[in-house]
């Protein structure tokens, strides 16, 4: 089922957590709202939830207003971040709670709730009560508890918030595949974007109450809308400089940047992300600079070489390859050259932060 | 087990270095005990020692000979659970409205709960003559009404709740705080009504709490003496509660029958003290209980197991 959010507003008192936002989501898709703590994601999904009201907009479930309807009419599967499991229900009555409430048969209970348990792979735990499960084990009750109720929408805030890395790391597969095998429209809202871009079909990016972007990671990933998205989603080197005739002008030197032709100089900010430069001993022509080696750190399959550059003392962070890494024999305090491959630029004045 | 006797060998020497030296430890236990003693145990074992001195034949001819003790003994076992059903309707809804809302107004709310534990019962039954009593506010209306209520049962229930009002709501406020709303609000999500959410989520997670209050405000309410005194005018037979009862006896100079119900009266707050050690022991091994099986029981690691 498909959901759009229109012109939603939320104020907390002085604050406005929700900024005239936007959404549509489109039916069995799998979609992260991602942001920094504070961004209005957790209030946006309450909103569509129904926990949390809006003070001005409309909510639509498939082109049907359910701004007023309350969450036990709308049909949808919250999953909490701290879970919020009945501490003193069976992990059986917590799946089953939502058929119970509704009457459902008592055949019917126990059959869906088996099936379920089964999906979420804890056959077998049906018996024991939260506070003896490990913290995956709960999240995924929570998460059959959700899906007892056949919704037509799955929300979870923050679903592998609590969890340590490497269960994280299993759950976020998990539930990519399991998204895939059950094909509900579901929403979550993380501030990793790793976890966002790893496990989501579509990303919005959110910040102040507004969405900053919206779409494929891919898309968002490579084209920032703009400073605080590329900020944002990770490593970033920042270079202020100036425009003119199709180059960019960086302290000493110059980068072809064809989408400005103009002959009035214009002042412009620089995003490269470490990846995205690369280390020479030698100048490869114009657009290197010189700098010098502070610090290396072989770290898994990259190393990062953090550099200063000659003239300007400017902090850069270079990603390159191992084998690349090997091949250069750097050691702190070598004087290299440093070339971007790409960059991207945004004018300051257009994003007064 | 290795970690438990680690745990001792290293606790023991600590202990005896922050043991205060005997000099002072012996004169402290001491003067416990003998406080304890003279101000407790020994008044205490006195009155069953008096009520019981003319044999046990006597004791219990004290009890239900007289019609009037009869009644007083009833009336408690009428007013107090009146007064504790009160106490838990208005103490659920003062705990849900202070911790799942915020209203203005709240910490004025908190704060008038405490109230009755601050005003001297004397003081809070004389409110209740002014504003109900013939000379009070609603009097004349009331009576032209035929409705009694100073001098009446129902005074003596309005005044017994007030003096009790700050115990259900206080033991389950603390409670409720810290439970937070997300399992009501899971549920709701999950499609519970109102109802069904308190009586499936939020009564099963504050029931002993609720169970605990629930016998502290009992105690007071049967041995409540100062409010019931200025509103029931004290008729024997009609408004003499126990307490009452035990002081009337005591003036006319029929020391064993009063010292006979005092002895109940204690007997019953004996029992009371004894359900609160059993519970406090019961949620204690609860808890403990679910810490032990949480940690013991092996955890089949999360997706270790799938396919």
């Amino acid at each position: 089922m498909s959901i759009a959010v229109k012109n939603v507003i939320k104020r907390f008192g002085n604050f406005v957590a929700l900024d005239d936002v936007n959404l549509d989501v489109s039916g069995g898709s799998l979609l992260a709202l991602l942001g920094p703590s504070g961004s209005g994601k957790t209030t946006l999904l309450r909103i569509i939830a129904g926990l949390e009201g809006a003070d001005r907009g409309t909510v639509h479930y498939h082109d049907e207003d359910v701004t007023k309807r309350s969450p036990r009419d709308r049909n949808v599967g919250f999953v909490f971040q701290h879970y919020a499991l009945f501490r003193h229900m069976t992990v059986f009555e917590n799946v089953a709670f939502g058929l119970r409430v509704r009457r459902a048969p008592k055949d019917k209970i126990e059959s869906r709730v088996r099936e379920l348990l089964q999906l979420v792979r804890l056959e077998g735990f049906g018996g024991r009560y939260p506070p003896q499960l490990s913290g995956g084990q709960r999240q995924r009750v929570a998460l059959a508890r959700a899906l007892a109720v056949e919704p037509a929408v799955l929300l979870l805030d923050e679903p592998f918030g609590a969890l340590d890395a490497k269960v994280r790391q299993q759950l976020r597969q998990w539930l990519r595949r399991f998204h895939d095998e059950i094909k509900v429209t579901t929403i979550f809202v993380t501030h990793d974007q790793e976890e966002a871009f790893e496990v989501a079909d579509r990303v919005v990016v959110m910040n102040n109450g507004r969405i900053e972007q919206h779409g494929t990671p891919q898309e968002v990933f490579d084209h920032p809308a703009n400073p605080f998205v590329m900020d944002f989603l990770g490593n970033v080197n920042v270079f202020q400089g100036r425009l003119q005739n199709g180059k960019m002008l960086l302290g000493g030197i110059e980068m072809a940047y064809p989408d400005y032709p103009h002959g009035e100089s214009r002042a412009a900010t620089a995003y490269i992300r470490p990846h995205e430069l690369d280390i020479d001993r030698s100048p490869a022509d114009a657009s290197s600079l010189r700098a010098k080696v502070l610090q290396i750190n072989p770290n898994g399959s990259v190393a990062k070489v953090r550099l200063e550059s000659e003239n300007s003392h400017l902090e850069l962070n270079v990603e390159i390859n191992l084998d690349r890494y090997a091949e250069l024999g750097l050691r702190p305090g070598d004087l290299v050259h440093v070339a971007p491959r790409r960059f991207r630029v945004f004018f300051p004045e257009d994003y007064a932060i | 087990m290795d970690a438990d006797r680690h745990a001792v060998a290293t606790a023991e020497p600590q202990r005896r270095f922050r043991q205060d030296p005997l000099l002072i430890r012996i004169p402290l236990i001491l003067a416990g005990i003998v406080i304890v003693g003279v101000l407790i145990v020994i008044p205490v074992v006195n009155v069953f020692y008096q009520a019981l001195s003319h044999g046990f034949g006597t004791y219990w001819r004290n009890l239900v000979d007289d019609a009037d003790t009869r009644h007083a003994i009833l009336l408690t076992l009428i007013v107090a659970p009146i007064s504790v059903a009160l106490n838990v309707a208005f103490g659920i809804a003062a705990a849900w409205a202070v911790t799942r809302f915020r209203f203005s107004g709240r910490t004025l709310l908190v704060t008038m709960i405490d109230l009755p534990f601050a005003i001297s019962p004397v003081v809070a039954g004389l409110m209740f003559v002014l504003l109900f009593g013939l000379q009070g506010y609603f009097g004349p209306w009331l009576r032209d009404h035929g409705v009694r209520i100073i001098f009446a049962l129902p005074g003596l229930i309005l005044a017994t709740t007030f003096v009790t009002l700050p115990f259900v709501a206080r033991e389950l406020i603390p409670v409720m705080e810290a439970l937070g709303p997300e399992e009501e609000t899971a549920a709701l999500s999950l499609g519970a009504n109102g109802w069904q959410i308190f009586w499936r989520v939020t009564v099963p997670n504050i029931k002993w709490a609720l169970l605990y209050g629930v016998i502290l405000c009992n105690a007071r309410a049967m041995g409540e003496f100062g409010a019931v005194y200025v509103v029931s005018g004290h008729i024997a037979g009609q408004t003499d509660t126990m307490p009452l009862r035990v002081q009337k006896l005591f003036d006319e100079y029929n020391n064993p029958g009063s010292f006979a119900v005092a002895s109940m009266l204690t007997s019953l707050a004996l029992l009371t003290l004894l359900a609160k050690v059993w519970l406090e022991r019961k949620t204690r091994r609860e808890i403990a209980a679910g810490a032990r099986i949480g940690s013991a029981v092996p955890r089949i690691d999360d997706i270790g197991e799938t396919p």
